[in-house]
């Protein structure tokens, strides 16, 4: 009997550790944003508006920014930075446009997500405004100069001199809903008078 | 077979010498269902493992004839990615994992004089929900669309946008899975906690006892983990969540860091035990105690405790800060401590020691040079510049296959011919055990030992085609893999015969040098076996 009992108590406290383990792995996922977060190391951005105070602007420095986008699989819109290189100074306010396009027959609405390499930059780039805040509709045929407008904290490590930002714009119709309520604020009139 | 039912679990007194016991076994078919013994599910357990070992085998086979020429010839590109995928899930969790688990079975209660496990009844459960969860899996490659594609490794997103709706009965399968070997996990600690014959203490506990409650930890540590980790790729798939999907705000390479976090404990899980069990066998054959029987006990302790932080040298090239690659980079190679320091002992074990080589002796020392090569390639992979060549070929492949198939199924292997005649009563057949020994040892290296010059050279793993410059490396390769195959239905012949009881009987040690409580009761071993327990000294 006591063998019985103790076996039992044993059980218990495993099965609860078991339990405890099927949990932390979900609680990894917090776990990993805060740490990324934190220490800056996977390239994410903050995923809302900064707000820009005016800073001393560091001109005795010199930062070059990159930008690169890319599609994901199966998304058919046009996408590019109309500038893909710009030397910035540290607290200046600067603007980029991206311009997108959708070729399909179908309205459809678009998530970029961006990266900065090398990760640590992240922490740094401060954006003031940018499209990949909120999801972005386009009718079929439409297209849009989407802006993104930034400036780079003069606490940048002196190591960093060059990064690069990179934004995937994914296919996010299926999950958006109806889409006629959300027009592309940043959208080209239509129709378009050629190019 | 209604009289069976009856004489289940008589509360017979002990008599260890008793050979009427037989006579209290029930017979038939709801003997193996309903059992609730020790030995019977240990049995159940190896020959389920076989049997998964000889189905995974197959699909090898699959993928060897397709790769025995370049070009596309023999299967559809997305079949070979299923065969790749299943054959690499069903050996890790259907053959390697369920060995360990039968072996542990026949032999913890004996090893340490309890007259059975703890938790018989849901013994039986952990056993018999396992086929089961293969029915499934193995099932899925029927539908149409086919099973899982995405490898054992099932990185979002391939599982989650790039996969077919069979991925549901993946997820099912794994999780069941998972819930037998936590079951078979929380046995054997309870077992082994609360069984122990009086005067068994911690110290002198076998090592094949003392390295399977320390996997058992790490089951119960990471299968949930596991669990969760399928879970999240289902609700991804199935349920609009976005845990790995970055367009809503997840992250697929978040799937690879919980992945691993499971997966590198995963692969001492089935190696831990490996090493109990040379640890056994070695010290028999060479008639001298096991050299450095404490520092084993603190190497597979502390093997256990790193493994949990060096998850992420499966992830080098996934985009990491230099500090972190360091980071993971030292810690992999601090591992190779402790498991160098096994490797020592075993040597010094043997050192003057008055060697016969039986074929467990023949499966012990070709693991230990063969893990040994396996983890000299694990090292290369450790470092971080050189992965960046490495990861992702057949390099990576020939590791784990010598750690794996060299490493644990050797083991396994080397166990089932040291406790076979204990279990049967009757010797193997040795000269089919020869065959099998130098057949394997001679094909397993020519099938695997090739595959670390053709990664050098950059084939990519997990493809049904290469570039021609590799042609001839990987005939070499499928004939050694043929050959290794059918070198198994070798063993499968002696194993029949040993169930049939043919052969020279066996005394109760069976072998001259053996000691330990498993060789003091007779051969083959009674159902029931101390029933009050022995008292060691
Ligand atoms: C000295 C010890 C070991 C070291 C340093 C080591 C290191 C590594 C590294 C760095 C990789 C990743 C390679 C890559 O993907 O680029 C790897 C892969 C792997 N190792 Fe080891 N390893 C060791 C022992 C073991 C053992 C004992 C096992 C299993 C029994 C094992 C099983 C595996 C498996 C299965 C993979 C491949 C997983 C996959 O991508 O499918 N390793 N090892
Ligand atoms: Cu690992």
């Amino acid at each position: 009997m006591t063998q019985a009992n103790a076996n039992n108590k044993m059980v218990i406290k495993l099965v609860v550790i078991v339990f405890g383990m099927f949990g932390f792995g979900f609680a990894l996922v917090p776990l990993y944003d805060v740490f990324c977060d934190v220490t800056g190391i996977n390239g994410k951005t903050e995923n809302t508006a900064a707000v820009y105070e005016s800073i001393e602007i560091d001109e005795s420095r010199e930062v070059t920014v990159e930008f690169i986008t890319r599609t994901n699989t199966g998304m058919p819109w046009e996408f590019r930075a109309q500038t893909t290189r710009m030397k910035v100074h540290p607290g200046e306010l600067n603007t980029v446009s991206f311009y997108v396009r959708n070729p399909a027959s179908t309205n459809m609405m678009a998530q970029a997500i961006p990266s900065v390499s090398p990760g640590m930059a992240a922490l740094y780039l401060n954006k003031t405004e940018c499209f990949c805040f909120n999801q972005q509709p386009l009718n079929a045929g439409a297209e849009a100069y989407m802006p993104m407008q930034f400036y780079v904290d003069p606490q940048l490590p002196e190591d960093i001199s060059y990064f690069t930002v990179q934004y995937t714009l994914f296919d996010v119709t299926a999950r958006a809903g109806d889409m006629k309520t959300k027009p592309n604020p940043y959208m080209v009139p239509q129709p378009e008078s050629g190019r | 077979m209604s009289k069976a039912n009856e004489v289940i679990a008589p509360n017979v007194a002990a008599h260890h010498e008793d050979h009427d016991h037989h006579s209290h076994i029930p017979k038939g078919i709801t003997r193996w269902l309903f059992t609730t013994n020790h030995k019977d599910i240990g049995t159940l357990y190896l020959w389920f493992a076989f049997i998964m070992f000889l189905i995974g085998g197959a699909m090898a086979m699959v993928i060897r004839a397709e790769l025995f020429q370049p070009g596309l010839q023999i299967v559809e590109p997305n079949f070979f990615n299923q065969m790749t995928t299943v054959h690499g899930l069903i050996m890790v969790f259907g053959a390697v994992m369920p060995a360990f688990t039968g072996l542990a079975n026949w032999l913890i209660p004996m090893m340490i004089g309890a007259p059975d496990m703890a938790l018989p009844r849901m013994n039986n459960w952990s056993f018999w929900i396992l086929p089961g969860a293969f029915l499934i899996l193995l099932s899925s490659l029927f539908l149409e669309g086919g099973g899982p594609a995405f490898g054992w490794t099932f990185y979002a997103p391939l599982s989650t946008t790039y996969s077919g709706d069979s991925t549901a009965l993946f997820v099912f399968s794994v999780h069941i899975m998972g819930i037998s070997s936590i079951m078979g996990a929380i046995n054997v600690i309870v077992t082994i906690f609360n069984m122990r014959a009086p005067g068994m203490t911690w110290m002198k506990m076998p090592l094949f006892v003392w390295t399977w409650l320390i996997t058992a930890f790490l089951l119960i540590a990471v299968m949930p983990v596991l669990a969760g980790a399928v879970t999240m790729v289902l609700t991804d798939k199935f349920f609009g969540t976005s845990f790995f999907d970055a367009a809503g705000g997840g992250d697929p390479v978040m799937f690879q860091h919980i992945f691993w976090f499971f997966g590198h404990p995963e692969v001492y899980i089935m190696i831990l035990p490996a090493f109990g069990i040379i640890s056994q066998i070695v010290p028999t054959f060479s008639r001298k105690k096991l050299f450095g029987y404490a520092s084993m006990v603190y190497a597979t302790g502390s093997i256990a405790l790193l493994s949990f932080v060096v998850w992420a040298h499966h992830m080098f090239t996934t985009g990491m800060p230099v500090y972190m690659e360091m980071f993971f980079m030292f810690a992999t190679m601090l591992i190779s401590v402790p498991t160098g320091v096994k490797v020592f002992n075993w040597v010094a074990t043997m050192w003057r020691g008055s060697l016969t080589f039986e074929m467990p002796m023949m499966f012990a020392i070709a693991f230990i040079v063969l893990f040994t090569i396996g983890g000299l390639s694990g090292l290369m992979l450790a470092i971080v510049p050189v992965d960046f060549q490495y990861h992702d070929t057949y390099f990576v492949v020939a590791h784990f296959h010598y750690v794996l198939v060299t490493g644990a199924i050797f083991s396994i292997m080397a166990a089932v011919y040291y406790w076979l005649p204990k279990w049967t009563g009757k010797m193997y057949h040795t000269g089919l055990a020869k065959w099998h020994f130098w057949c394997s040892l001679v094909s397993v290296n020519v099938l695997f030992f090739p595959m670390h010059f053709v990664g050098l050279a950059g084939m990519p793993r997990r493809i049904p085609d290469y570039a021609l410059q590799f042609a001839d490396f990987n005939k070499w390769i499928s004939l050694g893999g043929f050959a290794f195959g059918l070198s198994q239905l070798i063993f499968l012949a002696l194993l029949i015969k040993a169930c049939k009881k043919q052969g020279e009987p066996v005394s109760s040690q069976v072998w001259e040098g053996a000691e330990g409580l498993e060789w003091e009761i007779p051969s083959p071993a009674p159902y029931h076996t101390f029933e009050t327990p022995p008292v060691v000294k």
